[in-house]
Protein backbone atom coordinates (compact mmCIF):
# COMPACT_ATOMS: atom_id res chain seq x y z
CA UNK A 1 0.00 0.00 0.00
CA UNK A 2 2.82 2.38 0.83
CA UNK A 3 4.20 1.79 -2.61
CA UNK A 4 0.87 2.68 -4.17
CA UNK A 5 0.75 5.94 -2.23
CA UNK A 6 4.27 6.65 -3.42
CA UNK A 7 2.94 6.13 -6.93
CA UNK A 8 0.06 8.57 -6.33
CA UNK A 9 2.43 11.22 -4.98
CA UNK A 10 4.96 10.85 -7.75
CA UNK A 11 2.75 10.20 -10.72
CA UNK A 12 -0.82 11.37 -10.12
CA UNK A 13 -0.07 14.55 -8.18
CA UNK A 14 3.03 15.46 -10.19
CA UNK A 15 1.28 14.64 -13.45
CA UNK A 16 -1.69 16.85 -12.61
CA UNK A 17 0.59 19.74 -11.73
CA UNK A 18 2.85 19.39 -14.75
CA UNK A 19 -0.17 18.80 -16.99
CA UNK A 20 -1.81 22.00 -15.69
CA UNK A 21 1.26 24.06 -16.52
CA UNK A 22 1.57 22.53 -20.00
CA UNK A 23 -2.16 22.94 -20.63
CA UNK A 24 -2.23 26.63 -19.66
CA UNK A 25 0.91 27.41 -21.65
CA UNK A 26 -0.25 25.29 -24.58
CA UNK A 27 -3.58 27.14 -24.79
CA UNK A 28 -1.74 30.41 -25.37
CA UNK A 29 0.48 28.92 -28.06
CA UNK A 30 -2.43 27.28 -29.83
CA UNK A 31 -4.64 30.40 -29.71
CA UNK A 32 -1.87 32.61 -31.10
CA UNK A 33 -1.21 30.05 -33.82
CA UNK A 34 -4.90 29.77 -34.64
CA UNK A 35 -5.41 33.51 -35.01
CA UNK A 36 -2.02 34.75 -36.23
CA UNK A 37 -0.75 31.58 -37.96
CA UNK A 38 2.71 31.61 -36.49
CA UNK A 39 4.53 29.60 -33.82
CA UNK A 40 5.03 32.01 -30.95
CA UNK A 41 8.41 30.89 -29.72
CA UNK A 42 8.56 33.56 -27.02
CA UNK A 43 5.56 32.13 -25.20
CA UNK A 44 7.70 30.41 -22.59
CA UNK A 45 9.41 33.68 -21.80
CA UNK A 46 6.07 35.42 -21.63
CA UNK A 47 5.31 32.91 -18.85
CA UNK A 48 8.58 33.71 -17.09
CA UNK A 49 7.86 37.41 -17.49
CA UNK A 50 4.43 36.91 -15.94
CA UNK A 51 5.96 35.02 -13.02
CA UNK A 52 8.41 37.89 -12.38
CA UNK A 53 5.57 40.42 -12.54
CA UNK A 54 3.74 38.39 -9.89
CA UNK A 55 6.95 38.16 -7.85
CA UNK A 56 7.43 41.93 -7.94
CA UNK A 57 3.86 42.62 -6.90
CA UNK A 58 4.04 40.00 -4.14
CA UNK A 59 7.30 41.50 -2.89
CA UNK A 60 5.69 44.94 -2.80
CA UNK A 61 2.80 43.51 -0.79
CA UNK A 62 5.16 41.71 1.56
CA UNK A 63 6.99 44.99 2.16
CA UNK A 64 3.79 46.42 3.60
CA UNK A 65 3.91 43.70 6.23
CA UNK A 66 0.71 41.88 5.33
CA UNK A 67 0.66 38.22 6.26
CA UNK A 68 -2.07 35.92 4.98
CA UNK A 69 -2.69 32.19 5.23
CA UNK A 70 -2.25 31.77 1.47
CA UNK A 71 0.78 32.86 -0.56
CA UNK A 72 0.62 36.54 -1.43
CA UNK A 73 1.39 35.58 -5.01
CA UNK A 74 -2.15 34.22 -5.28
CA UNK A 75 -3.62 37.52 -4.07
CA UNK A 76 -1.71 39.63 -6.58
CA UNK A 77 -2.12 37.12 -9.41
CA UNK A 78 -5.18 38.78 -11.02
CA UNK A 79 -3.31 42.09 -11.20
CA UNK A 80 -0.17 40.40 -12.49
CA UNK A 81 -2.29 38.73 -15.19
CA UNK A 82 -3.68 42.10 -16.23
CA UNK A 83 -0.19 43.63 -16.38
CA UNK A 84 1.20 40.69 -18.36
CA UNK A 85 -1.73 40.92 -20.76
CA UNK A 86 -0.82 44.57 -21.24
CA UNK A 87 2.83 43.66 -21.82
CA UNK A 88 1.76 41.02 -24.36
CA UNK A 89 -0.26 43.68 -26.20
CA UNK A 90 2.77 45.96 -26.10
CA UNK A 91 5.03 43.24 -27.52
CA UNK A 92 2.55 42.65 -30.34
CA UNK A 93 2.36 46.39 -31.05
CA UNK A 94 6.11 46.81 -30.98
CA UNK A 95 7.31 43.72 -32.80
CA UNK A 96 4.68 41.56 -34.48
CA UNK A 97 2.21 44.14 -35.75
CA UNK A 98 4.80 46.05 -37.83
CA UNK A 99 5.85 42.73 -39.38
CA UNK A 100 2.24 41.80 -40.18
CA UNK A 101 1.62 45.24 -41.66
CA UNK A 102 4.46 44.57 -44.09
CA UNK A 103 2.91 41.24 -45.04
CA UNK A 104 5.60 39.13 -43.34
CA UNK A 105 5.29 35.37 -43.72
CA UNK A 106 4.76 33.17 -40.64
CA UNK A 107 8.40 32.07 -40.63
CA UNK A 108 9.49 35.70 -40.37
CA UNK A 109 7.22 36.17 -37.36
CA UNK A 110 8.63 32.98 -35.84
CA UNK A 111 12.17 34.32 -36.16
CA UNK A 112 10.93 37.63 -34.76
CA UNK A 113 9.53 35.82 -31.75
CA UNK A 114 12.94 34.20 -31.13
CA UNK A 115 14.25 37.76 -30.98
CA UNK A 116 11.54 38.62 -28.46
CA UNK A 117 12.63 35.59 -26.42
CA UNK A 118 16.16 36.98 -26.23
CA UNK A 119 14.91 40.46 -25.35
CA UNK A 120 12.67 39.22 -22.52
CA UNK A 121 15.34 36.94 -21.08
CA UNK A 122 17.95 39.67 -21.37
CA UNK A 123 15.76 42.24 -19.66
CA UNK A 124 14.89 39.85 -16.84
CA UNK A 125 18.57 39.06 -16.25
CA UNK A 126 19.39 42.76 -16.41
CA UNK A 127 16.89 43.56 -13.65
CA UNK A 128 16.89 40.43 -11.51
CA UNK A 129 20.27 38.87 -12.25
CA UNK A 130 20.75 35.22 -13.04
CA UNK A 131 19.92 33.83 -9.61
CA UNK A 132 16.86 31.98 -8.45
CA UNK A 133 14.10 33.41 -6.31
CA UNK A 134 11.54 31.79 -4.08
CA UNK A 135 8.04 32.96 -3.32
CA UNK A 136 8.41 31.28 0.05
CA UNK A 137 11.21 33.18 1.77
CA UNK A 138 8.81 34.64 4.31
CA UNK A 139 6.60 31.67 4.99
CA UNK A 140 7.20 28.07 3.93
CA UNK A 141 4.85 26.27 1.57
CA UNK A 142 1.89 24.75 3.32
CA UNK A 143 2.00 21.00 2.92
CA UNK A 144 -1.13 18.90 3.08
CA UNK A 145 -0.76 15.32 4.22
CA UNK A 146 -3.77 13.13 3.64
CA UNK A 147 -3.61 9.88 5.58
CA UNK A 148 -4.98 6.83 3.82
CA UNK A 149 -6.95 4.74 6.32
CA UNK A 150 -6.60 1.58 4.29
CA UNK A 151 -4.67 -1.58 5.01
CA UNK A 152 -1.45 -0.77 6.80
CA UNK A 153 -0.50 2.38 4.99
CA UNK A 154 1.98 4.57 6.84
CA UNK A 155 2.74 7.00 4.06
CA UNK A 156 0.44 9.93 3.38
CA UNK A 157 -0.65 11.47 0.11
CA UNK A 158 1.21 14.76 -0.03
CA UNK A 159 0.62 17.90 -1.96
CA UNK A 160 1.45 21.54 -1.39
CA UNK A 161 -0.98 24.40 -1.20
CA UNK A 162 0.21 25.97 -4.48
CA UNK A 163 -0.33 22.63 -6.21
CA UNK A 164 -3.95 22.48 -5.08
CA UNK A 165 -4.55 26.10 -6.09
CA UNK A 166 -2.88 25.43 -9.43
CA UNK A 167 -5.11 22.52 -10.32
CA UNK A 168 -8.24 24.43 -9.30
CA UNK A 169 -7.14 27.51 -11.22
CA UNK A 170 -6.61 25.35 -14.30
CA UNK A 171 -10.09 23.86 -14.01
CA UNK A 172 -11.56 27.34 -13.58
CA UNK A 173 -9.68 28.67 -16.61
CA UNK A 174 -10.76 25.75 -18.76
CA UNK A 175 -14.42 26.23 -17.83
CA UNK A 176 -14.33 30.00 -18.37
CA UNK A 177 -12.47 29.62 -21.65
CA UNK A 178 -14.98 27.02 -22.81
CA UNK A 179 -17.92 29.31 -22.01
CA UNK A 180 -16.16 32.22 -23.69
CA UNK A 181 -15.43 30.31 -26.90
CA UNK A 182 -18.84 28.67 -27.23
CA UNK A 183 -21.23 31.25 -25.79
CA UNK A 184 -19.88 34.74 -26.30
CA UNK A 185 -19.97 36.61 -29.57
CA UNK A 186 -16.28 37.42 -29.33
CA UNK A 187 -15.26 33.90 -28.48
CA UNK A 188 -17.14 32.65 -31.51
CA UNK A 189 -15.49 35.33 -33.62
CA UNK A 190 -12.11 34.05 -32.40
CA UNK A 191 -13.01 30.54 -33.46
CA UNK A 192 -14.27 31.88 -36.77
CA UNK A 193 -11.00 33.69 -37.39
CA UNK A 194 -8.97 30.61 -36.47
CA UNK A 195 -11.14 28.60 -38.86
CA UNK A 196 -11.03 30.96 -41.84
CA UNK A 197 -9.45 34.40 -41.41
CA UNK A 198 -10.45 35.68 -44.85
CA UNK A 199 -14.10 34.79 -44.35
CA UNK A 200 -14.04 36.31 -40.86
CA UNK A 201 -12.89 39.57 -42.43
CA UNK A 202 -15.53 39.32 -45.15
CA UNK A 203 -18.20 38.82 -42.46
CA UNK A 204 -17.26 42.19 -41.03
CA UNK A 205 -15.51 40.79 -37.95
CA UNK A 206 -13.05 43.32 -36.59
CA UNK A 207 -9.97 41.13 -37.00
CA UNK A 208 -7.64 43.61 -35.30
CA UNK A 209 -9.77 43.53 -32.19
CA UNK A 210 -9.81 39.72 -32.26
CA UNK A 211 -6.00 39.75 -32.42
CA UNK A 212 -5.90 42.04 -29.38
CA UNK A 213 -8.27 39.81 -27.42
CA UNK A 214 -6.08 36.83 -28.34
CA UNK A 215 -3.00 38.51 -26.87
CA UNK A 216 -4.91 39.47 -23.73
CA UNK A 217 -5.93 35.83 -23.19
CA UNK A 218 -2.52 34.43 -24.13
CA UNK A 219 -0.69 36.94 -21.94
CA UNK A 220 -2.85 36.50 -18.86
CA UNK A 221 -2.77 32.69 -19.12
CA UNK A 222 1.00 32.83 -19.60
CA UNK A 223 1.25 34.81 -16.36
CA UNK A 224 -0.92 32.28 -14.57
CA UNK A 225 1.05 29.29 -15.89
CA UNK A 226 4.42 30.92 -15.21
CA UNK A 227 3.48 31.88 -11.67
CA UNK A 228 2.23 28.39 -10.94
CA UNK A 229 5.40 26.86 -12.27
CA UNK A 230 7.46 29.27 -10.19
CA UNK A 231 5.38 28.48 -7.09
CA UNK A 232 5.92 24.78 -7.65
CA UNK A 233 9.66 24.97 -8.29
CA UNK A 234 11.64 28.21 -8.10
CA UNK A 235 11.67 31.43 -10.05
CA UNK A 236 14.58 31.94 -12.43
CA UNK A 237 15.17 33.76 -15.73
CA UNK A 238 15.01 30.60 -17.84
CA UNK A 239 12.08 29.16 -15.89
CA UNK A 240 9.72 28.48 -18.78
CA UNK A 241 12.20 28.73 -21.63
CA UNK A 242 13.23 25.21 -20.63
CA UNK A 243 9.74 23.87 -21.18
CA UNK A 244 8.89 25.69 -24.39
CA UNK A 245 9.42 22.49 -26.38
CA UNK A 246 6.95 20.35 -24.38
CA UNK A 247 4.55 23.31 -24.57
CA UNK A 248 4.70 23.24 -28.35
CA UNK A 249 4.40 19.47 -28.28
CA UNK A 250 1.22 19.85 -26.19
CA UNK A 251 -0.25 22.33 -28.66
CA UNK A 252 0.69 20.24 -31.71
CA UNK A 253 -0.38 16.91 -30.23
CA UNK A 254 -3.75 18.42 -29.34
CA UNK A 255 -4.20 19.92 -32.79
CA UNK A 256 -2.86 23.41 -33.52
CA UNK A 257 -5.48 26.11 -33.10
CA UNK A 258 -7.69 23.92 -30.90
CA UNK A 259 -7.91 25.19 -27.32
CA UNK A 260 -9.35 21.91 -26.05
CA UNK A 261 -6.62 20.07 -27.89
CA UNK A 262 -3.93 21.99 -26.02
CA UNK A 263 -5.56 21.07 -22.70
CA UNK A 264 -5.71 17.40 -23.62
CA UNK A 265 -2.21 17.51 -25.10
CA UNK A 266 -0.87 19.28 -22.02
CA UNK A 267 -2.17 16.66 -19.61
CA UNK A 268 -1.18 13.82 -21.94
CA UNK A 269 2.40 15.03 -22.11
CA UNK A 270 2.51 15.95 -18.43
CA UNK A 271 1.40 12.47 -17.35
CA UNK A 272 3.56 10.76 -19.96
CA UNK A 273 6.63 12.56 -18.65
CA UNK A 274 6.07 11.62 -15.02
CA UNK A 275 5.13 8.05 -15.98
CA UNK A 276 8.26 7.71 -18.06
CA UNK A 277 10.61 8.71 -15.27
CA UNK A 278 8.74 6.83 -12.53
CA UNK A 279 10.52 3.79 -11.18
CA UNK A 280 7.93 1.08 -11.81
CA UNK A 281 9.96 -1.45 -9.86
CA UNK A 282 8.56 0.14 -6.71
CA UNK A 283 5.06 -0.98 -7.62
CA UNK A 284 6.28 -4.53 -8.28
CA UNK A 285 8.11 -5.00 -5.00
CA UNK A 286 5.06 -5.87 -2.88
CA UNK A 287 4.40 -8.77 -5.23
CA UNK A 288 7.92 -10.11 -4.93
CA UNK A 289 6.71 -13.46 -3.60
CA UNK A 290 4.46 -14.14 -6.54
CA UNK A 291 7.26 -14.03 -9.11
CA UNK A 292 9.22 -17.17 -9.87
CA UNK A 293 12.41 -17.43 -7.90
CA UNK A 294 14.77 -16.92 -10.78
CA UNK A 295 13.14 -13.55 -11.48
CA UNK A 296 14.64 -10.67 -9.65
CA UNK A 297 12.97 -7.27 -9.80
CA UNK A 298 15.52 -4.80 -11.14
CA UNK A 299 16.30 -1.83 -8.96
CA UNK A 300 15.25 0.68 -11.51
CA UNK A 301 12.44 0.14 -13.99
CA UNK A 302 12.01 3.72 -15.15
CA UNK A 303 11.39 3.98 -18.87
CA UNK A 304 13.85 6.85 -19.25
CA UNK A 305 16.25 8.45 -16.78
CA UNK A 306 15.07 11.81 -15.41
CA UNK A 307 17.65 13.72 -17.44
CA UNK A 308 15.97 12.51 -20.62
CA UNK A 309 12.48 13.58 -19.59
CA UNK A 310 12.34 16.05 -22.48
CA UNK A 311 12.51 13.23 -25.02
CA UNK A 312 9.13 11.92 -23.87
CA UNK A 313 7.31 14.90 -25.37
CA UNK A 314 9.02 14.25 -28.68
CA UNK A 315 8.23 10.57 -28.77
CA UNK A 316 4.56 11.37 -28.18
CA UNK A 317 4.73 14.11 -30.78
CA UNK A 318 6.21 11.80 -33.38
CA UNK A 319 3.70 9.02 -32.67
CA UNK A 320 0.77 11.45 -32.82
CA UNK A 321 1.95 12.98 -36.06
CA UNK A 322 2.34 9.53 -37.60
CA UNK A 323 -1.08 8.30 -36.51
CA UNK A 324 -3.10 11.52 -36.61
CA UNK A 325 -1.13 14.20 -38.47
CA UNK A 326 -3.48 17.04 -37.50
CA UNK A 327 -3.49 16.19 -33.79
CA UNK A 328 -6.07 14.74 -31.46
CA UNK A 329 -8.62 17.48 -32.09
CA UNK A 330 -7.99 17.90 -35.83
CA UNK A 331 -6.13 21.18 -35.88
CA UNK A 332 -4.56 23.09 -38.73
CA UNK A 333 -2.20 21.13 -40.93
CA UNK A 334 -0.02 24.06 -41.92
CA UNK B 1 -30.00 57.25 -57.56
CA UNK B 2 -28.37 53.90 -58.05
CA UNK B 3 -27.75 51.66 -55.05
CA UNK B 4 -24.15 51.22 -56.11
CA UNK B 5 -22.30 52.88 -58.94
CA UNK B 6 -18.81 52.09 -60.16
CA UNK B 7 -17.25 54.83 -62.25
CA UNK B 8 -14.14 53.96 -64.18
CA UNK B 9 -12.69 51.79 -61.41
CA UNK B 10 -8.99 50.96 -61.76
CA UNK B 11 -7.29 48.59 -59.35
CA UNK B 12 -5.15 45.53 -58.69
CA UNK B 13 -2.90 43.79 -56.22
CA UNK B 14 0.02 46.18 -56.73
CA UNK B 15 1.87 45.89 -60.03
CA UNK B 16 -0.11 46.18 -63.25
CA UNK B 17 -3.79 46.95 -62.65
CA UNK B 18 -6.29 44.15 -63.32
CA UNK B 19 -9.25 46.49 -63.60
CA UNK B 20 -8.81 49.18 -66.24
CA UNK B 21 -11.96 51.20 -65.90
CA UNK B 22 -15.03 49.26 -64.89
CA UNK B 23 -18.41 51.00 -65.00
CA UNK B 24 -21.51 49.57 -63.40
CA UNK B 25 -24.71 50.73 -61.79
CA UNK B 26 -27.11 48.56 -59.83
CA UNK B 27 -30.53 49.53 -58.48
CA UNK B 28 -32.20 48.00 -55.48
CA UNK B 29 -34.50 46.03 -57.77
CA UNK B 30 -31.69 44.75 -60.00
CA UNK B 31 -30.05 41.40 -60.42
CA UNK B 32 -26.76 42.25 -62.08
CA UNK B 33 -24.71 39.47 -63.63
CA UNK B 34 -21.07 39.86 -64.62
CA UNK B 35 -19.89 37.47 -67.32
CA UNK B 36 -16.76 37.26 -69.40
CA UNK B 37 -13.74 35.14 -70.20
CA UNK B 38 -11.28 33.92 -67.57
CA UNK B 39 -9.03 36.63 -66.23
CA UNK B 40 -11.34 39.42 -67.34
CA UNK B 41 -11.54 40.78 -63.81
CA UNK B 42 -15.00 39.53 -62.88
CA UNK B 43 -14.24 38.33 -59.35
CA UNK B 44 -11.69 41.11 -59.01
CA UNK B 45 -14.48 43.66 -59.52
CA UNK B 46 -16.43 42.23 -56.59
CA UNK B 47 -13.30 42.16 -54.42
CA UNK B 48 -12.50 45.75 -55.35
CA UNK B 49 -15.97 46.84 -54.22
CA UNK B 50 -15.47 44.97 -50.96
CA UNK B 51 -12.12 46.59 -50.20
CA UNK B 52 -10.15 43.36 -50.63
CA UNK B 53 -7.81 44.85 -53.19
CA UNK B 54 -6.47 48.31 -53.83
CA UNK B 55 -8.55 50.70 -55.92
CA UNK B 56 -6.20 53.23 -57.49
CA UNK B 57 -8.62 55.13 -59.68
CA UNK B 58 -12.30 55.88 -60.18
CA UNK B 59 -15.04 55.88 -57.58
CA UNK B 60 -17.35 53.33 -56.00
CA UNK B 61 -20.45 55.10 -54.79
CA UNK B 62 -22.59 53.23 -52.31
CA UNK B 63 -25.31 54.93 -50.29
CA UNK B 64 -24.23 58.31 -51.67
CA UNK B 65 -20.61 58.00 -50.57
CA UNK B 66 -17.38 56.93 -52.18
CA UNK B 67 -16.51 53.71 -50.39
CA UNK B 68 -13.47 52.75 -52.48
CA UNK B 69 -10.81 51.11 -50.27
CA UNK B 70 -13.12 50.84 -47.25
CA UNK B 71 -12.64 47.60 -45.35
CA UNK B 72 -15.41 45.00 -44.84
CA UNK B 73 -15.89 45.80 -41.14
CA UNK B 74 -17.08 49.25 -42.29
CA UNK B 75 -18.92 48.08 -45.40
CA UNK B 76 -20.96 45.28 -43.83
CA UNK B 77 -22.80 47.55 -41.35
CA UNK B 78 -23.60 49.89 -44.26
CA UNK B 79 -25.42 47.13 -46.09
CA UNK B 80 -22.91 45.37 -48.30
CA UNK B 81 -22.43 41.60 -48.17
CA UNK B 82 -20.17 39.25 -50.08
CA UNK B 83 -20.21 35.50 -50.66
CA UNK B 84 -16.75 34.39 -51.81
CA UNK B 85 -16.50 31.57 -54.33
CA UNK B 86 -14.40 29.20 -52.25
CA UNK B 87 -13.93 28.53 -48.55
CA UNK B 88 -17.11 30.46 -47.87
CA UNK B 89 -18.21 28.69 -44.67
CA UNK B 90 -16.57 28.23 -41.26
CA UNK B 91 -16.18 24.47 -41.54
CA UNK B 92 -15.52 23.76 -37.84
CA UNK B 93 -18.51 25.78 -36.66
CA UNK B 94 -22.15 24.78 -36.65
CA UNK B 95 -24.58 26.07 -39.25
CA UNK B 96 -26.17 28.33 -36.68
CA UNK B 97 -22.81 29.73 -35.56
CA UNK B 98 -21.99 30.46 -39.21
CA UNK B 99 -25.17 32.51 -39.45
CA UNK B 100 -24.38 34.29 -36.18
CA UNK B 101 -21.01 35.32 -37.58
CA UNK B 102 -22.83 36.92 -40.50
CA UNK B 103 -24.67 39.06 -37.95
CA UNK B 104 -21.45 39.99 -36.12
CA UNK B 105 -21.72 43.70 -36.92
CA UNK B 106 -25.35 43.89 -35.77
CA UNK B 107 -26.11 45.11 -32.29
CA UNK B 108 -29.85 44.42 -32.43
CA UNK B 109 -31.75 41.16 -32.12
CA UNK B 110 -31.19 39.11 -35.27
CA UNK B 111 -33.41 36.12 -34.49
CA UNK B 112 -36.03 37.23 -37.05
CA UNK B 113 -33.45 37.40 -39.82
CA UNK B 114 -32.25 33.94 -38.84
CA UNK B 115 -35.83 32.67 -39.02
CA UNK B 116 -36.12 34.20 -42.48
CA UNK B 117 -32.94 32.42 -43.61
CA UNK B 118 -34.18 29.11 -42.18
CA UNK B 119 -37.50 29.55 -44.01
CA UNK B 120 -35.63 30.17 -47.22
CA UNK B 121 -33.38 27.12 -46.72
CA UNK B 122 -35.37 24.67 -44.56
CA UNK B 123 -32.58 22.10 -44.80
CA UNK B 124 -30.34 24.44 -42.80
CA UNK B 125 -32.85 24.58 -39.96
CA UNK B 126 -32.67 20.80 -39.76
CA UNK B 127 -28.87 20.85 -39.65
CA UNK B 128 -28.43 23.95 -37.51
CA UNK B 129 -26.29 22.11 -34.94
CA UNK B 130 -24.09 20.30 -37.46
CA UNK B 131 -20.62 21.58 -38.36
CA UNK B 132 -20.86 23.31 -41.74
CA UNK B 133 -17.88 21.28 -42.94
CA UNK B 134 -20.00 18.12 -42.88
CA UNK B 135 -22.59 19.48 -45.33
CA UNK B 136 -22.74 18.85 -49.07
CA UNK B 137 -21.48 21.43 -51.55
CA UNK B 138 -24.96 22.75 -52.27
CA UNK B 139 -25.89 23.01 -48.61
CA UNK B 140 -22.63 24.82 -47.90
CA UNK B 141 -23.53 27.35 -50.56
CA UNK B 142 -26.82 27.89 -48.74
CA UNK B 143 -24.95 28.43 -45.46
CA UNK B 144 -22.67 30.90 -47.21
CA UNK B 145 -25.64 32.81 -48.65
CA UNK B 146 -27.46 32.67 -45.34
CA UNK B 147 -24.40 34.02 -43.54
CA UNK B 148 -24.19 36.95 -45.96
CA UNK B 149 -27.90 37.72 -45.55
CA UNK B 150 -27.71 37.85 -41.75
CA UNK B 151 -26.32 41.39 -41.84
CA UNK B 152 -29.50 42.52 -43.67
CA UNK B 153 -27.61 43.79 -46.69
CA UNK B 154 -28.93 46.25 -49.25
CA UNK B 155 -26.64 44.71 -51.85
CA UNK B 156 -25.61 41.06 -51.91
CA UNK B 157 -22.58 40.15 -54.00
CA UNK B 158 -21.97 36.55 -54.97
CA UNK B 159 -18.87 35.16 -56.64
CA UNK B 160 -19.89 32.22 -58.85
CA UNK B 161 -22.57 30.84 -56.54
CA UNK B 162 -23.19 27.86 -58.84
CA UNK B 163 -19.55 26.76 -59.22
CA UNK B 164 -19.14 23.03 -58.67
CA UNK B 165 -22.81 22.39 -57.84
CA UNK B 166 -25.05 19.73 -59.33
CA UNK B 167 -27.74 21.05 -61.75
CA UNK B 168 -30.44 20.53 -59.13
CA UNK B 169 -28.68 22.79 -56.64
CA UNK B 170 -27.77 25.35 -59.31
CA UNK B 171 -31.46 25.77 -60.01
CA UNK B 172 -32.33 26.01 -56.32
CA UNK B 173 -29.63 28.59 -55.59
CA UNK B 174 -30.73 30.70 -58.57
CA UNK B 175 -34.34 30.49 -57.40
CA UNK B 176 -33.34 31.70 -53.95
CA UNK B 177 -31.32 34.56 -55.43
CA UNK B 178 -34.41 35.72 -57.32
CA UNK B 179 -36.43 35.41 -54.10
CA UNK B 180 -33.90 37.43 -52.09
CA UNK B 181 -34.01 40.10 -54.78
CA UNK B 182 -37.80 40.16 -54.60
CA UNK B 183 -37.47 40.80 -50.86
CA UNK B 184 -35.71 44.07 -51.68
CA UNK B 185 -32.02 43.17 -51.82
CA UNK B 186 -30.00 44.22 -54.85
CA UNK B 187 -27.87 41.45 -56.35
CA UNK B 188 -24.54 41.62 -58.12
CA UNK B 189 -23.03 38.30 -59.10
CA UNK B 190 -20.32 36.74 -61.19
CA UNK B 191 -21.47 33.65 -63.04
CA UNK B 192 -19.96 31.00 -65.28
CA UNK B 193 -23.38 29.59 -66.15
CA UNK B 194 -23.78 32.75 -68.21
CA UNK B 195 -26.73 31.73 -70.34
CA UNK B 196 -28.77 30.54 -67.40
CA UNK B 197 -27.93 33.55 -65.24
CA UNK B 198 -28.55 36.15 -67.93
CA UNK B 199 -31.99 34.54 -68.31
CA UNK B 200 -33.11 36.07 -65.02
CA UNK B 201 -30.72 39.03 -64.82
CA UNK B 202 -32.11 42.52 -65.17
CA UNK B 203 -28.63 43.81 -65.99
CA UNK B 204 -25.72 42.07 -67.64
CA UNK B 205 -22.13 43.21 -67.84
CA UNK B 206 -19.60 41.58 -70.12
CA UNK B 207 -16.05 42.25 -69.00
CA UNK B 208 -12.91 41.71 -71.04
CA UNK B 209 -9.38 42.61 -69.91
CA UNK B 210 -10.67 44.55 -66.96
CA UNK B 211 -13.06 46.74 -68.95
CA UNK B 212 -16.73 46.68 -69.88
CA UNK B 213 -17.16 45.44 -73.39
CA UNK B 214 -20.95 45.11 -73.39
CA UNK B 215 -23.62 46.30 -71.01
CA UNK B 216 -27.32 45.76 -71.30
CA UNK B 217 -30.29 43.90 -69.92
CA UNK B 218 -29.85 40.16 -69.58
CA UNK B 219 -32.05 39.57 -72.58
CA UNK B 220 -30.18 42.08 -74.75
CA UNK B 221 -26.90 40.32 -74.06
CA UNK B 222 -28.39 36.92 -74.75
CA UNK B 223 -29.80 38.14 -78.05
CA UNK B 224 -26.66 39.98 -79.12
CA UNK B 225 -24.99 37.76 -81.73
CA UNK B 226 -21.52 39.10 -80.99
CA UNK B 227 -21.77 38.48 -77.24
CA UNK B 228 -23.22 35.05 -77.91
CA UNK B 229 -20.41 34.19 -80.27
CA UNK B 230 -17.51 35.41 -78.17
CA UNK B 231 -18.61 34.73 -74.60
CA UNK B 232 -21.53 32.39 -74.45
CA UNK B 233 -20.17 29.61 -76.62
CA UNK B 234 -22.35 30.24 -79.75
Amino acid sequence: MNEFIFFINNVVVSGLVLGSVYALGGIGITLVFGILRFAHFAHGDMMTMGAFVTFLLAAMLTATGIVLPIPLAIIVLPFAMLITAGLALGIDRGFYQPLRARGARPVTLLIGSIGVTLIIQGLIRLVFGTGTYSFFDEAPKVLYRVPVPLFDAQRTINFTQPQVLMVFATILVVVVLHLFLTRSKFGKAMRAMADNADLAQVSGINTKLVIRVTWIIAGSLACLAGTMLALDVTLKPDLAFNIVLPLFAAAIVGGLGQAYGAIAGGFLIGFAEVCAVFNWAILLRPFKDRFPEWFEIPNNLAIVPTEYKLTVAFVILVITLLVRPTGIFKGASS
Amino acid sequence: MALIELKHVVGGYGGAPILNGVNMAIEKSDIGVIVGPNGAGKSTTLKAIFGLLRVTGGTIEFGGENVANSLPDRLVPRGLSFVPQEKNVFTSMSVEENLEMGAFTRKDDFSETMQWVYEMFPVLAEKRRQPAGELSGGQRQMVAMGRALMSQPKLLMLDEPSAGLSPRYVLEIFEQIVKVNAAGVGILMVEQNAKQALGFASKGFVLASGQNSFTGTGKELLDDPEVAKSFLGG
